[in-house]
Formats: C-alpha cells, sequence, structure tokens
C-alpha cells in the first residue's frame, strides 16, 4: 500500500483541526461560566465572613435576640429552625415517597394520572407565598393551629412535596425492569417487589431529593412569615422529652416560634452596623447548616450506593 | 443428541405442561398464533428460530410475565399437570404460577444484595425464616447450580461482584432454590462467553433428572446439545415440533430445513 499523503488528506487533517479548536472554544467558555459561578459563591462567602466572623461566638449560639446588637443571639432561630426541618421532613417523606411510588408502580396509566403527573410538576414552581397563603387559611385559622412550629413545618412540607415525588420517581425509574422481573418471576407480590427491592435499591435517590427539598425549605422566609411567624422570641419551644411520665411531649410542635431567615431578615433590616453583622453571621450559620445537610446526604448517598451495581 | 437411547412413542411420555391453541396479542398485534405444544416431563425442550418469532413470547407466557405490563391478552390454554391446571385461567393467581414456575433470564439479574440473600430470597417471600432451614436450603441450591464450591465461603459478598457466568448459574440457584417443577430459560447464555456458556449447558444436562425444562435459544448448536426436543417457530407460528435429533437430521419442513442449514435466520 502506498501512503503518500494526498490533497485530500491534508483537507481532512484541516477539517479535524477546525472542529477541535471549537472543542477548545467550548472548553474554554464551560470553564469561564463555572468560574463566574465559583468566583461569585466565594466572594458572597467571604463578603459574610468579613462582615460576621467576629460574632460567631460561643454565646452567640446560646443567646436569644436582643435590643443591644453585641449580646443578640441565634439560639431561638437555629433551634426553630432545626424543628422545623424535622417536621417538615416528617411531613414530605412519607407522602413524597408513597406518592411517588404510587404513581411509578401502581397508578394506571390513564389520562387522571397524567393531569395528576403534570399539576405535580406544576406545584414544584408555585412561589412559595402561595403556599403560605394557603396555610394561613387552612392551617392557622380553618385548623386553629395557630403560627407553631406546626404549621411552619406542614407548610414547608406541602412547598418541598413535588421535589420529593419528582426525586422519588426519578429514582424508582432507574430501577431496571430486569430486576422487577426478577423479583416477580420469583412469586413476589408488588409491594413485596416494592418494599425488598425498588424501595431500598432507589433510596440513594429519594434521599438526594429529599435534601435538595429541605436545603430549599430551610431559607424560606416568606411563607413562615406569612403564617405569622415571630420575629422577636426569648424562649424555646418546650422540649420534646419530659422527667414525668410519658417521657415524650408534643407541646413544641404548637409553639410559637422563629426561625434562621426570618433573625436574619429582622437584623438586615435595622440600620445600625451591629446588626448587619448579626445578620451576616447568621447567614455563615444558615449556610453552614445546609452544607452540613448536604455532606450528611453525600455521604449517606455514598453508602447506600456502594452495592448498587446492575 | 441428548438421547442415544431408542426414543419412546411420545404418547407414552408424561407431559408436563401442554399449550392448547395459544394465540397471544401485544395490544393489536398477534404475537403468537394458535399453538398447541407439549412439553414432556423431565425433558428438555428447546424453543429455536429467528429473531421475532415469538419464542420468548411463548416461554413468558408460561409464567404470566405478561401479566405485568398492560395491553396484553392471552387466548387459548396452557395445561399443567399433574393438576391439569390451565396457567392462563383468570381465575388462576399468577403469583401461584411463578411460584410453581420459576424463570432464568436473558442476562444475569442477580438483586444488589449478597450471594446468600439472592438464593434465599425465593423462600423468605415463602415465608421461610428459620436462618438454619436458609441455609440448607442455599447450600443444596448452590450445589445444585455447580457454584457452591466457588462461593461457600463469601456468602455475604455481593453477587455483582461475581462474572457473569457465575452470575447467571446464581441466578440459576435462585431459581432452583424453591423446588420448581418447572424451569424456563430464555436465552441464558447469549451475554456469556464459551466457557460460562459451557458450564450453563452442563447444568441444564444435570438439571433434567430433577426438573422439566423449557429453554429458549439463539444458538442452534446450543438447541442440539441440550434438548430433547425442539420446537421451531417463525412469524408466531409454531413450524415443526418433535424430538431434537429428527428435527434437525429429518426436519419434515422445508422452512426448517433452510433455517436448520442456515439458508435463512
Amino acid at each position: 500500500m502506498n501512503s503518500t499523503p494526498t490533497r485530500d488528506l491534508v483537507q481532512v487533517r484541516s477539517m479535524i483541526a477546525a472542529h477541535k479548536r471549537r472543542d477548545i472554544a467550548f472548553a474554554v467558555l464551560g470553564f469561564a461560566a463555572l468560574t463566574l459561578c465559583f468566583v461569585t459563591f466565594v466572594a458572597l462567602f467571604v463578603d459574610m465572613l468579613v462582615d460576621g466572623a467576629s460574632r460567631l461566638t460561643a454565646d452567640f449560639f446560646t443567646s436569644f435576640a436582643s435590643r443591644r446588637a453585641g449580646q443578640a443571639g441565634i439560639l431561638a432561630a437555629w433551634v426553630g429552625t432545626f424543628l422545623l426541618m424535622l417536621v417538615t421532613a416528617a411531613v414530605a417523606v412519607p407522602i413524597g415517597v408513597a406518592s411517588g411510588l404510587y404513581l411509578e408502580e401502581y397508578a394506571p396509566r390513564n389520562r387522571f394520572t397524567a393531569i395528576i403527573e403534570i399539576n405535580i410538576n406544576n406545584l414544584a414552581g408555585v412561589p412559595s407565598i402561595v403556599y403560605g397563603l394557603l396555610a394561613l387559611g387552612m392551617f392557622v385559622h380553618t385548623f386553629g393551629l395557630g403560627a407553631s412550629v406546626l404549621t411552619a413545618g406542614l407548610t414547608l412540607g406541602l412547598l418541598i412535596l413535588p421535589i420529593v415525588i419528582v426525586a422519588t420517581r426519578e429514582s424508582i425509574r432507574a430501577v431496571p425492569g430486569m430486576i422487577r422481573e426478577a423479583a416477580y418471576a420469583l412469586g413476589a407480590t408488588r409491594w413485596q417487589m416494592v418494599r425488598h427491592h425498588v424501595l431500598p435499591y432507589s433510596m440513594p435517590g429519594i434521599l438526594t431529593g429529599v435534601i435538595i427539598g429541605l436545603s430549599r425549605a430551610i431559607g424560606e422566609t416568606a411563607p413562615i412569615v406569612t403564617i405569622g411567624a415571630v420575629t422577636f422570641i426569648a424562649f424555646l419551644p418546650p422540649a420534646p422529652l419530659t422527667a414525668a411520665p410519658p417521657f415524650v411531649s408534643f407541646e413544641w410542635l404548637l409553639s410559637p416560634f422563629t426561625a434562621m431567615p426570618i433573625q436574619i431578615f429582622n437584623w438586615t433590616s435595622r440600620p445600625e452596623v451591629a446588626f448587619q453583622q448579626n445578620a451576616s453571621a447568621a447567614a455563615l450559620v444558615l449556610v453552614g447548616m445546609t452544607l452540613l445537610m448536604n455532606a450528611i446526604a453525600i455521604w449517606l448517598r455514598y453508602r447506600l450506593r456502594r452495592n448498587l451495581k446492575w | 443428541m441428548a438421547s442415544k437411547a431408542p426414543k419412546p412413542d411420545l404418547a407414552t411420555l408424561q407431559k408436563k405442561a401442554e399449550a392448547r391453541a395459544l394465540n397471544f396479542f401485544y395490544g393489536k398485534k398477534q404475537a403468537l398464533k394458535n399453538i398447541t405444544l407439549p412439553v414432556f416431563d423431565r425433558r428438555v425442550t428447546a424453543l429455536i428460530g429467528p429473531s421475532g418469532c415469538g419464542k420468548s413470547t411463548f416461554l413468558r407466557c408460561f409464567n404470566r410475565m405478561h401479566d405485568l405490563y398492560p395491553g396484553n391478552r392471552y387466548d387459548g390454554e396452557i395445561r399443567f399437570f399433574p393438576d391439569d391446571l390451565n396457567l392462563l385461567g383468570a381465575d388462576v393467581d399468577p403469583i401461584e404460577v411463578r411460584m410453581r414456575l420459576a424463570m432464568v433470564f436473558q442476562k444475569p439479574n442477580p438483586f444488589p444484595k449478597s450471594i446468600f440473600e439472592n438464593v434465599a430470597y425465593g423462600l423468605r417471600i415463602r415465608g421461610v425464616k428459620q436462618r438454619s432451614l436458609l441455609m440448607d436450603k442455599v447450600e443444596e441450591a448452590l450445589s445444585s447450580a455447580a457454584l457452591w464450591n466457588e462461593v461457600k465461603d463469601r456468602l455475604d459478598e455481593q453477587a455483582n461482584n461475581l462474572s457473569g457466568g457465575q452470575q447467571q448459574r446464581l441466578c440459576i440457584a435462585r431459581a432452583l432454590a424453591s423446588e420448581p417443577e418447572m424451569l424456563l430459560f430464555d436465552e441464558p447464555t447469549s451475554a456469556l462467553d464459551p466457557i460460562a456458556t459451557a458450564s450453563i449447558e452442563e447444568l441444564i444436562h444435570q438439571l433434567k433428572d430433577k426438573v422439566t425444562i423449557l429453554i429458549v435459544t439463539h444458538n442452534m448448536q446450543q438447541a442440539a446439545r441440550v434438548s430433547d426436543f425442539t420446537a421451531y417457530m417463525y412469524l408466531g407460528d409454531l413450524i415443526e415440533f418433535g424430538w431434537t435429533d429428527d428435527v434437525f437430521f429429518r426436519p419434515t419442513n422445508k422452512q426448517t430445513e433452510d433455517y436448520i442449514t442456515g439458508r435463512f435466520g
């Protein structure tokens, strides 16, 4: 074979070079976009750090809000946010996972379920203040639950329900059909198949969805302001564990509360510089809480996914 | 050829199952046309034919896998012996059917669980809880599937770490653990290398004394090697059925002959 480069080959090479230039052009563009995101985040974070770092003392975490910026802390706020997340998860996880499972594994494919599916996707786009208004009318007034931890948890739970449902459905769909068939072929009922296979194998994905939902809920201000969360509070909700039988108390659910975003919003609206510093410090804590939640999720996901291969 | 001894008269053989005038529809599309076919007790019956001929569709009728998807319809019956039950009967629970007939799939599909849990799963859903009984049955099934010696020291390891051939034998063990009356193989070696294929074929040879086997295969040599009976299907029709050596060496139908001699398909 004679392999003298021909005129055609020269053309092919210049064409390949042109294609590669575009490849590089996109890589540069993508990297620039990524850098922009990253720099923005770092700038925000550093700004908060510069303003608020000096306020991040142990006292800041163990003090209630105060008229004097130097003595004010976020005790009520972080405890409130923590409890709020518990209730939100307790509401959104069972309902969301059950709905997602039902839609994927049980519901017949007909017009009715199609309408429900479209609505769930639409719900994810409803502004959060609308949920606040709904909660004000339903939970606060009709059910008389007041501006409580329970009301706020139910509201945020509803808010993130679509996120949990969509994540559940997607991770359920990722379980291969041949695994389902293997279980059915051995004589499993649908519930056994779901309980022993689909649910455990899709757990990492569901968990991710739950955390994404909670990360959204933790920063929500509008709906909990709407239902009337207190902005200045100098007590904690009653403890869930008590010294006297039955040792468990659910009074905290009906207690008034405040939360991190509300505290931050409250401090930001004050003119004094010292309160602005408090706001920055509290925002740092809020970001820290979110990152911690994500870190736990990543770790759990890694552990659960280790054995999942098809 | 599986049988060298003089062939007994078909009428004297005991049937494990028999499809009678079986039609099957995926929605409006008819995939099986009026199939009548016996499956003889503790024999290997191979289903061959070109892609799309309906052999897998036919196999999946036996354990009612088609019931899992909407729009599928059976017409006709599959009689199952000795109790003469119509597997396709509207009053017959597909779960009961699947408890009696086990299936091994085209691609090894172990659960992402331990080796032990894979084999024990069929027993667990049959309510077996006693650890020692589970252990005995798991060992027995793994031994029958010629896998015990390779995995006995690592039963708690993930099944996915096994090689493809081992995974397929694990799936066979999983199917055997609950002592099915009939085993359905859906091209069990199409995803395996020749050595793993040979070990699965050897296994099928050993199993046929205990259990009736119906196997779909793309590979005609495989059908010739492992089966006693062969059914040739084409476009949803059963073209020819008989003793494997008759079908391969003395086909009565021109179409069968063309397919077997490699003139088409």
